[in-house]
């Protein structure tokens, strides 16, 4: 019953997006005040209808209902409680509601946060809202419907992948979505100011919050895969430049891109068409993300025409939003007043340069992702696309630009002095260089490049240090006043220097790992040892073990320092779903400072040892705790008060401060 | 079956697809003992395509295609091949597609040129958009008719 009633609620949001979509837009343009309004309670109403068909269909899994044919392909009854929860996204159907039912809770944000934005202009957002939760309900229901109903009912589900049986199951597919979907708020206020024909400092600083959370979550989401890709894989690589890979990875360059063009709006008013350009772009990738990952178009030529419909479907989605977004930008874009002028030399033609290269970098990805599709559909002939080509144009592309990243926040408005920069940042200059060098001697292997890229990272995060020091007036002041100005500068300056040093280390994470990284390959049987960087591991034992819905072979290791220090045991495992006889492998890892020793299992060999793979991996953790580290900057940023506060409107009550995200 | 299982899996998740099936790729027998012809041997099977799998480099993945394409990289090797003689050897044999790092050729100049062509057109619009913006003006100047207007408003206050 209560499966029936999500779907019916689901079918109710439907109508009701249609509501939203045409009502506040109608609204807006013969300006009429009470249709203007309809926006506000059809999109928080929008949200509970759908979050009710969230949870019906949650509960389903949750009571495993194997009449609904979504529970049954996925679940089973046996399966720990939080992972009878997260299965309800575990599949295509289940993910799809989880991006509606994000989308409309980014529609009800803008409901409740966006009382202080003008009545016309939070008309069309809301109504552009609308529109994308039309098309993306209708979707779910003509292709991708999660409720439709198994008669008679199975007494057993055929569970869940076993890959998927994990907690970043809970964590990464939320985040990513999170994310992808959070640029739609981006861009519908981006369509709004082109209907509008209406584009001040204000607009950037009322979509810069919503960009920057979405940054935020996709950055999480991200990382959260790579760990998780890392942990479960057996190899332990973390970035494959795969095309779903990549499907995730555009909307975060073009997000970054906008976060920074964004700001030069806001400061200096110069850039608005180009950041509203950036916005639809931005969102565009998204939906190209979610068109590829859905339709499988990339993945294998074959999934599509498994499923045409729903590849057709999300395809004519991404032509109606993408064409006509750009069509209308085309129109429009020409109303919009051109902004202010500066200097090449100077904070706005740094932020310039950042957008031309995150834009290039945008598309190079986009087009190695796409460029097989392209030359099968001309020629016929297949190609590959791989790591190797990413990591030779990416890398060329963004290495430079992150060598200029400590020069940005600290040159001026409009006209810089860049020799002045040049010596506030000597001192970190140095350190770096230092560092660098301290790196090529002491790691013997060290080749020059890992010593430039560790000194590269560094240079990152004590050039975003540098900032605050600078701009608390170190050397200038006294320590008091030092302190107190310290304590005085905005959260968002404190947030760009946190979000700068998360990618130094990033850097230094990702640089280290694929430069110096060691291995170890050996057939190995119990009570033999393998020295690896400084370290035994001793092969203890091999024992069989029984879990809830898996058998498994447990290979116990003895780690010690080759100096005799006992450091615990490793356990690494093969494992055998049984329920679809489905091998995966739970490699041992320990972290020891900032790195991972990563053992992994291998096949038997015909004398009964076991194939033993072991990795050093040097400070690989720093790869995700600078992303943390870019998200936690990201949230102070978001709690600076300006942007709290409603730009330039006038303040009338105190009471509505705190409540404009 | 298997192939189902890859579609949910791809279908299911951004960051997770079937490279996520348990990989364990160069075994200890297939190691040559020379430790300059195996690091050459590890260096090209990265750019070369495991082809009954999903993006993945031959060193990568454990698939048998994939071993059968390791040892027959490191028997050319033994046999005295160049690193492009190896290459080539495989793409007569395999076809363009088993390279991870596209050619350099016409069909791919669109490809390998884009990030070049993309940063100096983007360079010059920039420049030649700024200087636009300095010499002509466009934003500051009136037009004819304002600056008719102008003068007749200054001219009535006179």
């Amino acid at each position: 019953m209560s499966i029936e009633l999500g779907h019916f609620a689901l079918v109710l949001a439907f109508a009701l997006a249609l509501v939203q979509m045409a009502v506040p837009i109608i609204g807006a343009q013969i300006k009429n005040d009470t249709l203007m309004r309809v926006g506000e309670p059809a999109a928080l109403t929008n949200f509970m209808l759908v979050a009710l068909s969230f949870m019906a269909l949650t509960s389903a899994y949750i009571q495993s209902d194997f009449s609904v044919l979504n529970v049954w392909e996925n679940s089973h009854s046996a399966k720990p409680l939080l992972y009878k929860i997260t299965g309800t996204w575990g599949n295509h159907e289940g993910s799809m509601l989880l991006w509606v039912l994000i989308l409309v809770f980014f529609g009800a944000l803008v409901a409740v946060f966006g009382r202080n934005l003008p009545l016309s202009l939070r008309a069309n957002v809301l109504g552009v809202q609308g529109a994308i939760s039309c098309a993306f309900i209708i979707f779910i229901l003509a292709t991708s419907n999660p409720f439709a109903r198994l008669d008679p009912a199975p007494m057993e589900g055929r569970d869940l992948n076993p890959i998927l049986q994990d907690i970043g199951l809970a964590v990464h597919p939320p985040l990513l979505y999170l994310g992808y979907v959070g640029f739609s708020v981006a861009f519908s206020f981006a369509i709004a100011a082109l209907i509008e024909g209406r584009l001040d400092a204000a607009w950037a600083r009322w979509v810069r919050p919503w960009t920057l959370a979405a940054w935020m979550f996709l950055t999480g989401g991200i990382a959260m895969g790579s760990y998780w890709a890392y942990y479960e894989l057996g190899w332990g690589g973390f970035w494959f430049w795969d095309p779903v890979e990549n499907a995730s990875l555009l909307p975060w360059l073009g997000g970054t891109a906008l976060l920074h063009s964004a700001l030069v709006m806001e400061k200096r008013s110069a850039l608005k068409i180009w950041t509203v350009l950036l916005a639809i772009l931005t969102f565009s990738l998204s939906l190209l993300g979610t068109f590829l990952v859905r339709s499988g178009v990339l993945t294998s030529v074959h999934a599509f025409a498994t499923d045409p419909a729903r590849g057709v479907f999300i395809l004519g989605i991404l032509v109606l939003f993408i064409g006509g977004s750009l069509a209308l930008f085309a129109w429009r874009a020409a109303t919009l007043a051109p902004g202010g002028l500066f200097q090449p030399i100077s904070r706005e033609g740094a932020l310039v340069l950042n957008n031309l290269v995150l834009t290039t970098a945008t598309a190079t990805v986009l087009i190695g992702t796409l460029y097989p599709l392209l030359v099968e559909a001309v020629t016929g002939d297949k190609i590959s696309v791989g790591a190797p080509f990413f990591n030779l144009t990416f890398g060329p592309l963004i290495l430079p630009l992150l060598v200029i990243v400590p020069f940005g926040p600290l040159l001026a408005w409009k006209r810089g002095d860049l020799w002045a920069v040049s010596q506030r940042l000597f001192g970190a200059f140095g350190a770096a260089l230092a560092i660098a060098l301290l790196a090529f001697v002491l790691v013997d292997r060290a080749s020059v490049l890992a010593a430039l890229g560790i000194g590269l990272g560094v240079w990152l995060v004590l050039g975003a240090m540098t900032d605050l020091v600078v701009k608390s007036g170190v050397g200038k002041a006294a320590p008091s006043v030092v302190f107190s100005r310290f304590k005085g500068l905005p959260r968002s300056v404190f947030g760009t220097a946190l979000a700068h040093a998360g990618i130094g280390l990033t850097t230094i994470g990702i640089i280290s790992v694929t430069t110096l990284e060691t291995e170890r390959i050996a057939a190995m049987q119990p009570g033999e040892t393998v020295q690896i960087q400084g370290y035994n591991l001793r092969f203890d034992s091999l024992r069989p073990f029984t879990g809830p819905n898996y058998t498994e072979d447990q290979a116990t290791f003895v780690l010690s320092r080759v100096t005799g220090k006992p450091l615990g045991e490793v356990v690494s495992s093969k494992r055998l779903y049984t329920a679809r006889q489905m091998p995966t492998t739970e490699a041992g890892i320990r972290t020891l400072g900032l790195s991972q020793l990563y053992v992994s299992l291998g096949d038997q060999t015909p004398n009964g040892k076991i194939v033993v793979r072991i990795w050093w991996k040097p400070m690989v953790t720093l790869i995700w705790l600078g992303a943390l580290v870019m998200m936690v900057g990201g949230t102070v940023s978001l709690l600076d008060r300006r942007l709290r506060v409603g730009a330039p409107m006038p303040r009338r009550k105190p009471a509505v401060e705190g409540r404009v995200a | 079956m298997r192939r189902w299982i890859i579609g949910v899996l791809t279908a299911a998740f951004g960051l997770l697809n079937m490279a996520l099936l348990p990989v364990l790729a160069v075994q200890p027998d297939e190691i040559l003992d020379d430790p300059v012809l195996e690091e050459r041997a590890r260096e090209l099977s990265a750019e070369l395509r495991c082809m009954v799998c999903q993006n993945q480099s031959i060193d990568d993945s454990d698939a048998e295609l994939a071993r059968d394409l390791r040892i027959l990289v490191r028997d050319r090797l033994k046999a005295g091949d160049s690193n492009e003689e190896v290459i080539a050897y495989v793409v007569d044999r395999y076809g363009e597609f088993v390279l991870l790092k596209p050619r350099f050729s016409y069909r791919n100049a669109l490809l390998w040129g884009a990030p070049v062509i993309l940063l100096l057109v983007g360079g010059v619009l920039i420049v030649t958009g700024a200087r636009r913006k300095k010499t002509g003006g466009a934003v500051l100047r009136l037009s004819a008719e304002e600056k008719k207007r102008l003068d007749q408003i200054l001219n009535d206050r006179e």
